[in-house]
């Protein structure tokens, strides 16, 4: 069966975190001037302004920041088989933030600050998401 | 910041039957709302040469509801790509499109069929591309699912929890019970919201707004002009919009945002207040974008009625209550008399700032505050009478 959820639609700043993810590797931009780290990608410093744009390779671990239950999937048909799922804003050791699933425990088990480490799912060939399960 | 203290006022309002399905075009229930409003001032259309939305691209242009009611010429006529934060903002744009010579009486309005049309709140559709490229691969899509990560943080942070949500959509259906224009009025109870359906946990069904159908209409000209139109002009004191330097791509993205537990309103308060020259404690009632109820906690705290994470025990106890200390929602809210995308906020605001709520008139009030959006970028208005 073909896959069916949202797949990611890359754009000239955002591919080479996908191309990242689709190696098993999880990238952030830092900034080539003032040293600054951010997600999601994009191509202007927001503290300096430069656009010189460096990737540097996350350590894959970081902490649950917040998380949600998905119990009612939307759109049915395509989530009915998924649900409960989680979706978690997790804070990577470097201090970004990325959306993603936590995988590898209950939902009741997720809790405030977990520890959690990457992992990345390949979904199709070209695409591969990265998301966390208990460290 | 804001600097008309008072020179202008909202002369007029209107709206439609807010249903399910209204079986019309957008574009004529926005006609309708606006035709109302004119008249309520007691203006004829050919009064009108400024119009402003705002949408999602689920409505009809300005320029097509000035052309369907007759507008002469319109000096300003203008279109929001934006949710429910540009409620008043539209309203302060008015503003400033009057005092800028554009126009004379602004009409102001949000049309949608939000239920029988494009559903705002059941999620966009599935392209994954700019910010939402990081989001819905994961499946988080909708709003619902966007505000309960929210809400989770300041249960994390501070302890608030179902039962102080669940107080809110128990208030808010009782004051819809009284408002002949709510979708929703029969009342509920705790135990019909615990055993409302869990949507996206922290959330159950009825902490999620409705969905609907209709338009509201508000009409903005300077209180000099409105002085001598036919209802006892409600001044604008103040306002403000905005939401600090991590309000991301569009609505959904949050993945910037410092801080979940707190929303925009601490970055608009001080403004706010200033314009208008009063602070919370001299607000008799107040009309906050409930979304959800969660939303109602964050604004609370931010807009200085009590501290960060002393919302939930701010809601509890009948303070909310037309009766209580700081009523709120009068007209049961987004959550029970309709989503009209936050603008019916600003129409209940003007009904009862007149003494015209009917059933529902709260006594006294002479200052109402109307606030629009719930996550990283919002408006607000103080009105008086």
């Amino acid at each position: 069966m073909s896959y069916d959820k949202p797949l990611p639609v890359l754009d000239p700043e955002s591919t080479p975190f996908w191309e990242a993810c689709r190696g098993h590797r999880l990238k952030i931009v830092k900034c080539g001037d003032c040293g600054q780290l951010r997600f999601p990608p994009t191509s202007f410093c927001p503290n300096c302004n430069s656009n010189c744009v460096e990737w540097v390779e996350a350590s894959g671990k970081g902490t649950v920041f917040s998380w949600i239950v998905v119990r009612h999937p939307v759109p049915k048909d395509v989530y009915a088989g998924d649900v409960p799922y989680v979706v978690a804003l997790v804070t990577l050791e470097e201090g970004v933030r990325m959306p993603t699933n936590i995988v590898g425990c209950a939902p009741e088990d997720v809790t405030a600050s977990m520890p959690v480490a990457v992992q990345f799912r390949d979904v199709t060939p070209e695409i591969t998401l990265p998301v966390f399960a208990p460290a | 910041m804001y600097a008309l203290r008072d020179k202008y006022a909202l002369a007029g309002i209107g709206w439609t039957a807010f249903s399910k399905n209204s079986g019309r075009t957008v574009r004529s229930l926005a006609s309708e709302a606006c035709i109302k409003a004119t008249a309520d001032a007691g203006l004829k259309v050919s009064d009108i040469d400024g119009i402003v939305s705002y949408n999602f691209g689920d409505s009809a242009p300005a320029i097509a509801v000035a052309t369907e009611i007759g507008v002469p010429q319109a000096g300003y006529a203008v279109d929001f790509q934006s949710g429910g934060n540009a409620a008043n903002l539209i309203i302060l744009s008015a503003v400033a499109a009057i005092e800028a010579g554009l126009a004379k009486n602004v009409l102001c309005y949000r049309a949608m069929n939000g239920r029988s049309g494009f559903r705002l709140g059941g999620g966009r559709d599935l392209s994954a591309y700019n910010i939402t490229q990081y989001t819905a691969p994961f499946g988080w899509i909708t709003y619902p699912q966007a505000m309960a990560m929210w809400c989770r943080r300041h249960m994390i942070e501070y302890g608030t929890s179902s039962e102080q949500l669940g107080e809110i959509a128990v208030q808010f259906r009782k004051n819809a019970a009284l408002n002949e224009r709510a979708m929703q009025r029969t009342p509920i109870t705790m135990d019909d919201y615990y055993n409302s359906r869990m949507i996206v946990d922290p959330f159950h069904m009825l902490d999620i707004c409705l969905e609907t159908d209709g338009a509201c209409a508000v009409l903005v000209t300077s209180a000099d002009r409105a002085k001598d139109m036919k209802h006892k002009p409600i001044h604008i004191m103040g306002g403000a919009y905005g939401g600090g330097p991590n309000q991301g791509e569009d609505l959904f993205d949050a993945i910037r945002w410092p801080d979940h537990a707190h929303n925009y309103a601490p970055y608009i308060a001080d403004d706010l207040w200033k314009s208008a020259g009063v602070g919370p404690q001299d607000i008799d009632i107040a009309q906050i974008y409930d979304c959800f109820t969660y939303s109602i906690v964050m604004q609370l705290e931010g807009f200085g009625f009590c501290k960060p994470g002393e919302g939930g025990p701010f809601v509890q106890g009948g303070r909310i209550a037309p009766t209580g200390a700081l009523p709120l929602n009068t007209a049961g809210g987004l959550l029970s008399e309709g989503y009209i995308h936050g603008l019916n906020h600003v129409v209940e605001a003007v009904q009862q700032l007149r003494g015209d709520a009917g059933a529902r008139q709260v006594p006294d009030v002479e200052i109402c505050l109307t606030t629009a959006g719930a996550m990283t970028c919002g408006s607000a208005l103080v009105l008086r009478n």
